[in-house]
């Protein structure tokens, strides 16, 4: 039997601001516990909230960039549970009025592109956070996360695969990143993502009972328990009458890599949602709603468009150029300073992206790659030389000249100079000329490595290769 | 010094004038809580020390000839349910029994900034949930008039403290009548002004869009004092209103109400009410014809379903409003638990009272799935009918008038075994919430046991400056002793 997958997904995303959602402390990470709280974000007796109007504002920049419609009117209501992490044991939330509907994301997964469509996006207040210690027997709570804007957006059920999950997760982690709505870092919980799943036999129109999966903590994350758990209800509908799928919500257990039932329909919560009476309707004016559209930067996929055309790069290229704003934005800095699109590209795919992987942000200036790729050019050093001089970029002040100098990596390009060192090698290596001789080109790399060698790489393979090949 | 027929103004000519000195005042108006207020019961915290430290602080000003504020030297009371900041603020609630703000509300900073001094914190129904005052989680509040009956509620301790002549002026708040009511079984004046008039910031909710905070006082315009000192916008609260609707209103208040249009609410003068008030507030009303207003009788059919629509919206917010009471944070934390299931189950059963326990059920019962477009959302449509008829009312008056209560000061413990009877305490006052217009209640005279009985005044938004000038010139013209004689055992 075939099997279709369903998932819906729901992220949370932290908003980019200064301040809390209805208070002026600091949204800042990382803070002592509970340093950045007052009356009104840990819930005191008496305390009200005010609405910080930038939270409004980059709801309306997520939804223009994600291609809602922006509703106009707004208003916020409560929803009602119980939970230590949630001061006022209420969340002030959207209900039935979101601030933005109808929106949609291209995606692409294996050269197939496809639109995820957007039920909603509203906006909401953050909860606190539990911290269990080791073998205590108390839970702390720290409530500098409570009151800290979030988004949530909600797909429509139009993903098909794991895989197409991650896809929608990136695509839209790099619009939110590129229109400076959010920093969209899952690590430190700034973006957020609860899945539904339901699978069902190819060729049906009902959709099954699905499962919502909570806890995943980086895209692969995502990619595992959707796998798992799809894995999972296909295997309960094989084994035919007697096991079911049952509606509940599950969380994901990274350690041991499956998901396990966190609670049960029949324990599902109650919200008792309804119209915050300490907030007034949010009105949005049309005129905000033009200039943050007009003020929005390129979004990946134009500028992925713009860059294949412009810096003549294959689509592979740049997908991972423009994944992070920052590399994209890092690139064109290269790229006008040197003029060489193809070659910058390649020292950061190869280079700088590796160097990324070591220190979490980019620690060669634009303007010192660029030099670089120009001595390159001119021949000055040798590609491999290059990559040592771009180490030592990476950890000092150092100019490129300077290092160049001091490593003493200049090329040596000069024929008369090389000749010497040519002949002195073929002299050294009769077996491998007689070897090349009788037809073992492969004896001509070797050649060149023992040249390069003697010449502690310094030699320009171009000219070398001339020579050598003269000469043979 | 005859403190009970002290008015604000006499307190600010006295001290100007070096009659007597602030410290002086305010020992002689402890030395009368500390008589009488064993007996009556008006105050759950007293701030004694602090106040005669404030005092001196006040006389040193006047000493140097320094700018006084609006109500420097002042004497005031506070509701148990607004946040002073290292003052305990109970709520008159086990739950928040041992309960100290770190900050003060809005009506408290401006209050302090003004040059009050507060005395105290009074007694209320237990989340201001009540009409009696008998639900406070302490003791029970008693009627200056007669210490066997109730003053009312929830602003019981309020009404009481001003009645008794503790303070020339009280703060209470107001979410169904709980000023004015209080104000009616007390003999005092009390309004409950317009929703967003008085910033909300510090005052402990109960129903976050009936609420609203507003002064009691001996006389109309020392309750007309009162609302000017704490009226204004409040970039703490957004509900509160623009500053362009603050008016001054001692400036009209003795301009006469010669061709104002006063309507009579038919239903609210029904066969249920009680035939005293009935024919006070008719005497009251040919009074205000003599002064020439044009009175005439209409019908605003709201005072029944306004009453269960009432009940269901505060309950609903409240049960929202008091979730935040886990022990988790502050306030009452059971003594033995296993979890947090427990742990809040526990708080909340043992630290709620009854009434407060039946509001937050019958809250959660109305917004649940399933009963919530029965209950919460119809409530929420006869709302907006309630704030239409009313409306539709001012296009033709310019005040309302009716009777405060249906029902004088009655004993204590008679009603607290029927909820439902004591709800129906509220049926001329929960209306004016509802549409959050400001209404005023003002002694109009007595029943032959020589119990207040009061007179409501309601006017459109914003339109406190017509139910003033109205209620001070009844007032003049009555000209009814409301300092009530306390016949109180002093031990």
């Amino acid at each position: 039997m075939n099997y279709e997958t369903i998932i819906g997904l729901e992220i949370h995303v932290e908003l980019n601001t200064k301040s809390k959602i209805f208070c002026s402390c600091s949204t800042g990470f990382g803070a002592q516990p509970n340093k950045n709280t007052c009356p009104v974000c840990t819930g005191l007796p008496g305390a009200l909230p005010v609405l910080n109007k930038e939270v409004v504002n980059l709801a309306v920049r997520a939804g223009t960039a994600l291609n809602c419609d922006i509703n106009l009117i707004n208003k916020t209501d409560r929803k009602n549970y119980f939970y230590p992490d949630l001061p006022k044991a209420y969340q002030i939330s959207q209900f039935d009025i979101p601030i933005c509907s109808n929106g949609h994301i291209d995606i692409e997964v294996e050269k197939e592109k496809k639109r995820v469509n957007l039920t909603r996006i509203h906006i909401e207040e953050d909860a606190g956070k539990l911290v269990h210690l080791e073998d205590e027997e108390v839970t702390l709570i720290d409530y500098n996360r409570a009151g800290v804007p979030l988004v949530e957006i909600v797909s429509e059920p139009d993903i098909r695969s794991a895989e197409e999950a991650v896809s929608f997760l990136k695509t839209l982690r790099s619009i939110l990143v590129y229109s400076q709505i959010s920093d969209c870092r899952m690590d430190q919980g700034s973006m957020r993502c609860d899945a539904n799943i339901s699978v069902r036999e190819l060729g049906n129109k009902k959709l099954n009972t699905k499962v919502e999966i909570k806890n995943m903590n980086s895209f692969k994350e995502v990619y595992k328990a959707l796998k798992k758990e799809e894995k999972r209800q296909i295997e309960l509908y094989s084994y035919g009458e007697g096991y079911k799928v049952v509606q509940e919500t599950r969380r994901w257990d990274s350690s041991k890599g499956r998901t396990i039932t966190m609670r049960t329909k029949e324990d599902a919560h109650d919200y008792r949602y309804f119209p915050e009476p300490d907030l007034p309707p949010v009105i949005i004016q049309e005129s905000v709603v033009k200039n943050i559209k007009s003020s929005l930067p390129e979004l990946p996929k134009e500028k992925k468009e713009r860059m294949i055309k412009e810096y003549n790069l294959t689509e592979k290229e740049v997908n991972i150029i423009i994944e992070e704003k920052e590399i994209a934005d890092y690139y064109e800095e290269v790229v006008k300073k040197c003029g060489e699109p193809k070659e910058a590209a390649n020292w950061i795919i190869t280079e700088i992206l590796r160097l990324l992987k070591i220190s979490d942000k980019i620690t060669v200036k634009a303007s010192y790659l660029s030099d670089l790729i120009k001595e390159v050019k001119k021949g000055t050093i040798s590609n491999t030389a290059a990559k040592s001089v771009l180490e030592e970029l990476a950890v000092s002040d150092k100019t490129v000249q300077q290092i160049i100098e001091e490593k003493g990596l200049r090329q040596i390009s000069n024929a008369n100079e090389l000749e010497d060192v040519v002949e002195k090698i073929l002299f050294d290596n009769k077996q491998a000329v007689e070897d090349y001789k009788t037809g073992k080109k492969r004896s001509f790399g070797f050649l060149m490595g023992q040249i390069m060698k003697e010449t502690k790489g310094k030699a320009n393979p171009v000219v070398v290769k001339e020579l050598l090949t003269n000469k043979l | 010094m005859n403190l009970e027929r002290f008015t604000i103004d006499s307190i600010k000519q006295g001290l100007m004038s070096k009659q007597f000195s602030d410290v002086e005042l305010l020992t002689e108006y402890f030395k009368r809580i500390n008589k009488y207020d064993m007996h009556i019961k008006s105050f759950i915290t007293l701030c004694e020390e602090e106040s005669l430290k404030k005092a001196k602080e006040v006389d040193e000003k006047i000493a140097k000839g320094e700018k006084l504020g609006f109500l420097e030297g002042v004497p005031v009371s506070i509701k148990d349910n607004i946040c002073t900041n290292t003052i305990k603020t109970t709520c008159a609630s086990k739950m928040l029994n041992d309960f100290i703000p770190p900050y003060d509300a809005s009506v408290v900073k401006k209050l302090k900034e003004s040059g009050a001094v507060i005395v105290g914190k009074t007694n209320m129904d237990e989340f201001a949930m009540g009409s009696s005052t008998e639900n406070s989680s302490f003791f029970k509040t008693k009627n200056p008039w007669d210490i066997d009956r109730v003053p009312g509620g929830s602003s019981g301790g309020a009404a009481s403290s001003t009645a008794a002549g503790f303070v020339p002026l009280a703060y209470g708040s107001d979410t169904g009548g709980s000023i004015r009511q209080p104000a009616s079984f007390c003999g005092v004046v009390g309004i409950k002004p317009t929703y967003g008039l008085v910033s909300r910031y510090g005052l402990i909710a109960f129903g976050s869009s009936l609420d609203q905070i507003g002064p009691l006082a001996g006389t109309v315009k020392d309750c007309a004092l009162g609302l000017e000192a704490v009226q204004g916008s409040d970039t703490k609260d957004s509900t509160s209103i623009k500053e362009e609707y603050c008016i001054n209103y001692l400036n009209t208040i003795e301009d006469g109400i010669k061709g104002l249009k006063i309507g009579i609410p038919k239903e609210f003068l029904s066969e249920d009410l009680n035939k005293e008030i009935k024919s006070k507030v008719s005497e009251s009303i040919k009074a205000l014809e003599k002064l020439g207003v044009e009175i005439e009788e209409f019908s605003l059919p709201i005072t029944e379903t306004g009453l269960s629509a009432y009940y269901i919206v505060s309950s609903a917010e409240a049960s929202s409003n008091l979730g935040r009471y886990d022990g988790v944070r502050y306030g009452y934390r059971t003594d033995k638990f296993e979890d947090y299931k427990e742990l809040i189950l526990k708080t909340r059963t043992e630290g709620f009272g009854d009434e407060a326990k039946r509001r937050i059920m019958i809250g959660t019962y109305v917004l649940s799935s399933g009963y919530y477009d029965a209950y919460y959302k119809k409530a929420m449509i006869y709302r907006q009918k309630v704030k239409k008829l009313f409306k539709d009312a001012f296009s033709k008056y310019d005040v309302i008038v009716s009777p405060t209560s249906p029902i004088l000061p009655f004993k204590i413990g008679e009603k607290t075994n029927n909820p439902l009877d004591m709800y129906l305490a509220d049926t001329l006052t929960v209306n004016v919430n509802l549409a959050g217009i400001p209404a005023l209640s003002m002694p109009c005279g007595f029943s032959k046991s020589k119990l207040p009985i009061g007179i409501q005044f309601m006017a459109d938004h914003f339109n406190e400056e017509k139910i003033f000038r109205t209620a001070y010139t009844l007032e003049q013209e009555l000209k009814v002793d409301n300092v009530p004689q306390m016949k109180l055992e002093v031990k």
